[in-house]
């Protein structure tokens, strides 16, 4: 019976994981410097914003990333509300510092754009602040997480937080969106606008937010890999500790 | 080598830098903590073994 | 459920501290902006809304921690937890009773501290209902906060860390509202959804809390 929920099981998730891990750490790495010495080195300036265009190869990847991984720790949570997998709650715990990082790059990245072309280095722009916020978000879920010893209360409490979470950062998107209207151009990557990024750009873009993927995944494998054995080790220790 | 870019070269060098010192950082710690946890969890394993 | 909240009450009134400290913080913090600011009335009566609204905010927080902590430590919350009232509606009383305690104050006492910083004679009115539709919401959402963090022994910064992402945009519309009624401009929009992140929260976030707190009390 092979379904997705046999890698529920912690030995097995190990086993199929780390066969699949070196494989997909060199696929990450080669796509990852195909993606960006591509970017880097044989694309042109745009007419309009010079050579910081070529900033666009890590800024998107990673804003993409910055909020699929809260989208995937909240289907993460999920599971583990419902199906009570430790695997799945430990994904999550393992996907929230590669979050945080994307949004920080996204961040900084911007911020580096933001100066040359918009003259600041930042500015109260809907999707800059709702990205401020998110990355508070990120924080403070991984402060709850490491703040409570019991791993089952600390799965709990950060899903619950992850949801009401989810619900609230929605909600700041919005509102900044009220708020102020922004310097930042719209969507670079839409299907159905007229005014897309251009071929050239385009490609590139494509095999870095592939790259980045793939990154992502195999950071979160590697890091759940690591969190299940920590969670073996506490309970090996506690063991011995009441022998 | 480097290509040609103009006067935001500072720009785009640093963004690259700092991103990719950001991954490796982030790369380099989860594979750090990989192995520690698993050189500790072996040792467990072992000492349990040994003991019965 | 009754008997819960006036039992809050009488508990924050008697022992002092909540019910005198929000406000005092309050105080001290619209106080000390001119100082920090420079006496200049134009300035201060344009930022005079988000001074108002992140100092509720501010005291708001302070007393978040005893929600719950109190009882949780003298093991009174275990009895409310078993008690025949749903824990959800514990939550909901232990919320109003924070309100009731610190809100409202705050929305009774922003006035006068609105006439300190300048604040536009057409505000006021803005400035209480605001204060009134918000303050509810930072209670229900602190509320929640303290649910989560219950059981910690360095609950206090991890609260903070986690309630006041969760404040953003309470803050946002409850600021607003008050700095487009100073300018005249129409306000129908910021109320509207200030009202309704008030009357979300206190719907939904009672079930979190309440799911939250059977967790710590496990």
């Amino acid at each position: 019976m092979a379904s997705l929920w046999q890698y529920a099981n912690p030995q097995k998730f190990l086993q199929t994981t780390g066969a699949v891990l070196p494989v997909l750490a060199v696929l990450t790495a080669l796509t990852l410097v195909v993606g960006l010495v591509w970017g880097f080195f044989f694309t042109p300036d745009d007419y309009r914003q010079g050579a910081t265009v070529k900033i666009i190869y890590l800024h998107v990847p990673s804003a993409l990333m910055a909020i699929n991984a809260w989208l995937m720790m909240l289907v993460a949570s999920l599971v583990w509300l419902v199906r009570r997998h430790h695997v799945s709650a430990l994904a999550a715990r393992a996907a929230a510092p590669v979050g945080l990082t994307m949004t920080a790059i996204a961040l900084l990245t911007g911020a580096i754009w933001g100066q040359p072309m918009w003259g600041t280095w930042w500015a109260w722009d809907p999707r800059l602040t709702s990205f401020l916020i998110l990355g508070l978000f990120y924080l403070g879920y991984i402060a709850l997480w490491s703040a409570i010893e019991n791993p089952d209360a600390a799965a709990d409490l950060t899903t619950v937080l992850c949801m009401v979470g989810s619900v609230f950062a929605l909600l700041s998107r919005y509102a900044v969106n009220f708020w102020n209207q922004g310097l930042h151009q719209g969507a670079s990557l839409s299907m159905d606008a007229e005014e897309n990024v251009a071929d050239v750009f385009y490609i590139p873009l494509l095999v870095c937010i592939a790259g980045f993927v793939l990154l992502f995944i195999t950071l979160v494998l590697l890091r759940t890999r690591t969190e299940i054995r920590a969670r073996r080790i506490s309970a090996l220790l506690a063991r011995e500790r009441m022998a | 080598m480097i290509p040609d870019l103009g006067k935001y070269a500072q720009a785009v060098i640093g963004a690259y830098a700092l991103s990719i010192a950001l991954l490796v950082l982030l790369v380099g710690w989860s594979m750090w903590r990989a192995a520690r946890v698993r050189r500790q969890l072996n040792e467990i394993e072992a000492r349990r073994v040994r003991n019965g | 459920m009754i008997a819960l909240l006036s039992r809050d009450l009488a508990l924050a009134v008697r022992a002092g501290g909540g019910f005198g400290l929000g406000l005092a913080f309050f105080l001290i913090v619209t106080v000390l902006v001119p100082f920090g600011v420079g006496p200049d009335s134009a300035i201060l009566s344009k930022i005079a809304p988000g001074i108002l609204w992140v100092g509720a905010l501010l005291a708001c927080l302070l007393s978040l921690d005893r929600i719950f902590a109190l009882d949780f430590e003298d093991g009174s919350l275990d009895l409310l937890a078993t008690a025949p009232i749903p824990l959800e509606g514990v939550v909901a009383m232990k919320a109003a009773a924070h309100w009731l305690t610190t809100g409202l104050p705050l929305v009774l006492a922003a006035p006068v501290l609105g006439v300190l910083l300048n604040l536009a004679p057409a505000a006021m009115g803005w400035l209480v209902l605001s204060l009134a539709l918000g303050t509810p919401a930072l209670s229900v959402i602190g509320a929640f906060g303290a649910a989560l963090t219950v059981g910690l022994k360095r609950g206090g910064l991890l609260l903070s860390l986690l309630v006041l992402p969760l404040y953003m945009p309470t803050l946002l519309f409850g600021a607003e509202l008050v700095a487009r009624g100073a300018a005249g401009l129409a306000t129908m929009v910021p109320t509207l959804m200030l009202a309704g992140i008030t009357l979300g929260a206190c719907a939904l976030l009672p079930f979190a809390a309440a799911a939250a707190l059977r967790v710590n009390l496990r």
